[in-house]
């Protein structure tokens, strides 16, 4: 068992982005460093347009996380409405 | 050589957010900019005078509306706009526009079109810059006497886009015909007998005293009708498989609009309603009775609009509209 991350800058925009993959992801932990958010979680992580949508009000083109996406790790599967990171070992 | 040795220093804010903003959202967290711009902003106390044009009410006084919230911050704003996230949506649409006019124009796509098409667009859509007049003035009024700053900072950026609309209607106009469509529109709009009735309606908005109640009429009663009516019955619905698409085109924003704004609109409603069973009541009032003014007052625009078929479109739209209120808590 091995932790993914997605770390994100620290800043209004990938606020609600770190709030949804917090409500999404039960397990995972953040770390908040100067302008950096990082959000560790073990196995799975999985980032939803909708849940992003439901904190912001607005619609959301789930790209728009590469704005302020700084890192990663795990294998990515995405679609229009998903990402998710997981590691297949 | 010297090296340079870096390094991060992690420095703690002694506080999160402003005291008056932690108040509302449960403690000193970080606040989001929508909630610093709005949780706390109202003015509530130690008003220096009455307004010498009416003392029976305080500069901002709650009791202007016979709504009764126990916190009006309960309105909040699902779309959480403040100055800076509308302005840039707006822009980000404005451009939008100027690229759909850069096609029509590069393509002429408003030549191809039939007169009696362009004719058709123009009679209908002219006159509805006075409505839109009323809708800017409306939402100013209660952003003026309104309490509560999560309703009045939204209905001053709802106010001034109907402003927006104005424009693109005229500048539509403008595009499509010689300026003269516009004053054949203001002319239709205060002679033709069809207009009558939705003119009647505007200006008796214009003079409602209770700002929740000119909420109900304007934003939820009137547009709520008008724009399924115009937006989606006429122009998406009869204008375009005519070959009007360039009409479409060009008012791309008002659908998008409406659909955005809805939520806002119906969220506001909610929360107002499900205050009390004595709010409920009088918003289910409200958007009953101003809602069928507002259907009543369409019917004729809808004939003009799409002739023999307006009756249909009519209960078309009169079904959405019952269906909306109902969601939103208001019996209709």
């Amino acid at each position: 068992m091995s932790n993914v991350f997605i770390a994100f800058q620290a800043n209004e925009e990938s606020r609600p982005v770190v709030d949804a993959i917090m409500a999404d992801n039960p397990e995972a932990q953040v770390v908040y460093s100067p302008g950096l958010v990082k959000i560790d979680c073990p196995n799975r992580l999985v980032v939803r347009r909708e849940s992003i949508e439901e904190q912001i009000g607005r619609s959301f083109d789930l790209q728009q996380i590469h704005i302020n996406l700084v890192t990663l790790s795990g294998n990515i599967d995405e679609d229009d409405d998903s990402f998710t990171l997981s590691w297949k070992h | 050589m010297t090296s340079i040795d870096l390094q991060t220093r992690d420095i703690k804010p002694l506080r999160n957010t402003y005291t008056h903003v932690a108040r509302y959202i449960g403690g000193d967290k970080p606040a989001s900019r929508y909630q610093e711009a709005t949780m706390g902003a109202q003015p509530t106390q130690n008003f220096h005078y009455r307004p010498t044009w009416d003392p029976r009410y305080e500069l901002f006084d709650a009791s202007r509306s016979a709504i009764k919230l126990n916190d009006w911050y309960v309105l909040k704003d699902p779309r959480q706009y403040y100055y800076a996230t509308w302005t840039i949506a707006r822009a980000k649409q404005q451009e939008a526009v100027e690229s759909n006019y850069q096609f029509v124009d590069s393509r002429g796509l408003l030549n191809r079109m039939s007169d009696e098409i362009r004719a058709t667009a123009c009679q209908v859509l002219m006159p509805l810059r006075h409505v839109a007049w009323a809708g800017n003035m409306n939402n100013c009024f209660i952003t003026a006497y309104g309490y509560g700053t999560a309703l009045t900072a939204a209905t001053m950026f709802h106010s001034m886009d109907h402003l927006g609309v104005a424009q693109y209607l005229t500048r539509l106009g403008l595009a499509v015909d010689e300026p003269g469509v516009l004053d054949a529109g203001k002319n239709d709009w205060l002679e033709d007998p069809r207009w009558q009735v939705l003119r009647r309606l505007v200006e008796d908005t214009l003079v409602l005293q209770d700002p929740m109640e000119m909420f109900v009429a304007q934003n939820l009663a009137i547009d709520g009708n008008l724009y399924p009516l115009i937006y989606g019955a006429f122009i998406d619905d009869y204008l375009t498989p005519r070959g009007g698409t360039a009409i479409a085109m060009l008012t791309s924003f008002m659908p998008e609009w409406f659909d955005e704004t809805s939520r806002w609109v119906d969220a506001v409603c909610k929360a107002a309603a499900a205050e009390s069973p004595e709010n409920k009541a009088l918003m289910s009032q409200w958007a009953k009775v101003w809602g069928e003014r507002a259907q009543a007052a369409l019917a004729p625009v809808a004939a003009i609009a799409l002739g023999t078929e307006g009756e249909a479109a009519m209960a078309g739209v009169r079904e959405t509209y019952a269906k909306r209120c109902a969601k939103v808590g208001l019996a209709v």
